[in-house]
């Protein structure tokens, strides 16, 4: 009975931790760790599933591409644009003053060393994801010779810069690699 | 809540009392849209919009339910799942058209109902909790309406899911990476469909909930009305059924004269045709716009050009076009006049209709080709839209003179005349 009244004590005098404190944080934290951890595969369900990452890399021969002409691949299920371009081309994208631009780079940056006439860019608008045209034959290029966003009017130069409209930066230059003289391989 | 002269609700017989007892549902329905709930005397047409928005909400649930069950929701087969639906299922192509155009009934008339408070002011205390949720209502309105434009996958489905999830790529750092956990892949696919139909079924039913708070709000201070001027008295109101449902019931009836008018003779006046295209990641359609009923909010999204500042031109349309609808979210605070009716505030009137026209503006503006006189007008004109809310309406409320109010519903319906100043005052009969 003395036992019972020592551990009373603090219940009736309302001071002090009590155990039952302790249970009750214990339990509520247990309880929202727990529900917490559930957050996780819920929302990591909704990323990119392991068959549409497995997607990454796709191996393109560029042999029947000559110069002036560009072709449309596809990488992720989004298109890529490979032009050849002439040395006219070229030299109009190296007379560009880089410190001028919205998102400078020069076109040595944006292509491989020794390769620069391959232009390799991700053919999706920067703006709003866009397909722009002039990599099609007979399709519009734009004022600067490079590719034309027909949603919103986004124009890129000939190393597919942006030169005009509300896109914030240049065509993306995907990650890849010269297999050989005649084979690029995207991702 | 309601008013203490509400009339109270009586058991018809003995199996009414009995489940009075035991679940009062049919007690609650007479108190919430029945002969339990006293409705201001003057209510106008314009106030016919919510049950008619409620209608809708149901159309869509009816149809979209039966739809389901004969769309496949797989990147492979949906477009010819919808053409089967189109072709040969029995009435699949009214049940279809009637869900298309049914979104755009019912933004008509949720857009309407929105004005409707807009020019009333019912957005004014004690009415904000109503405004605030109609206004989480609209924005899930949106979102549904833009997941179901993408299911059948046709050209415009996939490129409006491209742009709309592309807009989320705006944000710093982190919006390239929340665009590929939306989309789960690096482009709308399989993917995405899936998950759009998901919410899409979804969604309508979070609306519905939504809507419960939105009315259940509505009945603690009860409606507002054209006057503006809180109900004092019994002879202010009229229980609701039968003098409203009869009012709704004839608005409902010229509602769907005109959208049977739509739906049998001009099924596709409002879509798009590229939609028969079946949806090609390769090519972009020349022109692509979203539905009409988002097209004030596409145009202030293409107004922003160029960089502001150190904000990107992207950037900054993406932050313009939600704020223009998270900014009636702050009504109740900007427009601090104490006089609520459009009816009693002279220069608010003109900054409403002027609000109006701006807006058929941006409509036209977002409908039209991103090309030049339309960029420069949709520059203007989204301008104009956040300086109405943000410098205007409150410098209009501090300036401005009020028209006398009526003294009470009543006097406002049926003049100074002796009798209704009796009818008004119960203590004086």
């Amino acid at each position: 009975m003395a036992d019972e009244a020592s551990i009373d004590t603090s219940v009736t005098t309302g001071e002090g931790v009590r155990r039952r404190d302790f249970i009750n944080i214990a339990a509520v934290s247990f309880a929202g760790v727990g529900g917490a951890a559930v957050i996780l595969p819920l929302v990591s369900q909704m990323a990119p599933s392991a068959d549409v990452l497995a997607e990454s890399s796709t191996e393109i021969d560029i042999s029947a591409i000559t110069p002036g002409q560009a072709i449309k691949a596809v990488f992720r299920k989004q298109p890529v644009f490979i032009r050849n371009l002439t040395p006219a081309e070229i030299s109009a994208a190296e007379k560009v003053d880089v410190s001028s631009l919205r998102d400078p780079q020069t076109l040595e940056e944006r292509t491989k060393e020794g390769k620069t006439n391959w232009l390799i860019t991700m053919g999706v608008c920067t703006h709003l994801g866009c397909v722009p045209l002039g990599a099609g034959e007979g399709e519009v290029k734009g004022e600067f010779g490079g590719y034309f966003c027909p949603c919103h009017g986004s124009s890129y130069d000939t190393a597919a810069r942006i030169r005009k409209g509300p896109a914030p930066k240049n065509l993306e230059v995907p990650t890849y690699e010269f297999s050989s003289d005649t084979v690029v391989k995207i991702g | 809540m309601s008013f203490p002269w509400a009339n109270e609700y009586k058991p018809g017989n003995g199996l009414t009392q009995w489940l009075d007892e035991k679940l009062p549902l049919p007690r609650f329905v007479y108190n919430a849209v029945g002969a339990g709930y006293p409705v201001p005397r003057n209510l106008n047409y314009m106030w016919n919009f919510g049950v008619l928005a409620g209608f809708c909400l149901v159309l869509q649930i009816v149809t979209g339910v039966v739809l389901a069950m004969h769309y496949a929701a797989n990147a492979g087969v949906a477009f010819d799942s919808v053409e089967h639906i189109m072709r040969d299922v029995n009435w699949g192509w009214m049940l279809r058209y009637a869900h298309a155009n049914g979104a755009s009934a019912f933004f008509v008339v949720v857009y309407l109902h929105i004005f409707r408070g807009f020019f009333y002011s019912s957005y004014k205390a004690p009415r904000e909790m109503i405004w605030l949720l109609g206004v989480v209502i609209f924005l899930l309105m949106m979102a549904t309406a833009f997941m179901g434009y993408v299911l059948p996958w046709g050209q415009m489905s996939f490129w409006g899911a491209k742009v709309i999830t592309g807009l989320f790529g705006a944000i710093p750092l982190i919006g390239v990476p929340i665009q590929e956990w939306l989309l789960g892949g690096f482009a709308p696919d399989n993917a995405a469909l899936n998950r759009f139909f998901s919410l899409h079924f979804l969604l309508p039913f979070v609306i519905a909930g939504v809507i419960i708070l939105h009315i259940w709000a509505l009945h603690i201070p009860g409606s507002s009305n054209p006057t503006g001027v809180e109900v004092k008295t019994k002879s202010d109101t009229v229980p609701f059924h039968p003098y409203y449902t009869a009012k709704d019931g004839f608005g409902l009836g010229v509602f769907l004269l005109i959208y049977c008018a739509v739906l049998f003779f001009g099924p596709n006046a409002l879509g798009h045709p590229d939609n028969y295209i079946p949806a090609n990641p390769l090519s972009t359609p020349a022109h692509i716009v979203p539905e009409w009923y988002f097209w004030p909010f596409y145009a202030i999204l293409r107004a922003f050009t160029s960089d502001f500042f150190f904000i990107p031109a992207k950037l900054m349309g993406v932050l313009a076009m939600f704020s223009a609808i998270l900014v009636w979210f702050f009504l109740p605070w900007l427009d601090t006049s104490p006089v609520r009716s459009g009816h009693y505030r002279p220069l608010f009137r003109k900054f409403f209709y002027l609000l109006v026209i701006d807006i058929l503006v941006l409509g036209y503006c977002g409908g039209a080709p991103a090309a030049e006189p339309f960029v420069m007008i949709s520059q203007l004109a989204s301008m104009y839209y956040f300086l109405h809310f943000l410098v205007i309406l409150p410098l209009v409320s501090s300036i401005e003179k009020p028209e006398p109010l009526p003294f009470s519903i009543t006097e406002a319906v049926l003049g100074k005349d002796e009798s209704a100043v009796l009818n008004a005052n119960p203590a004086a009969a």
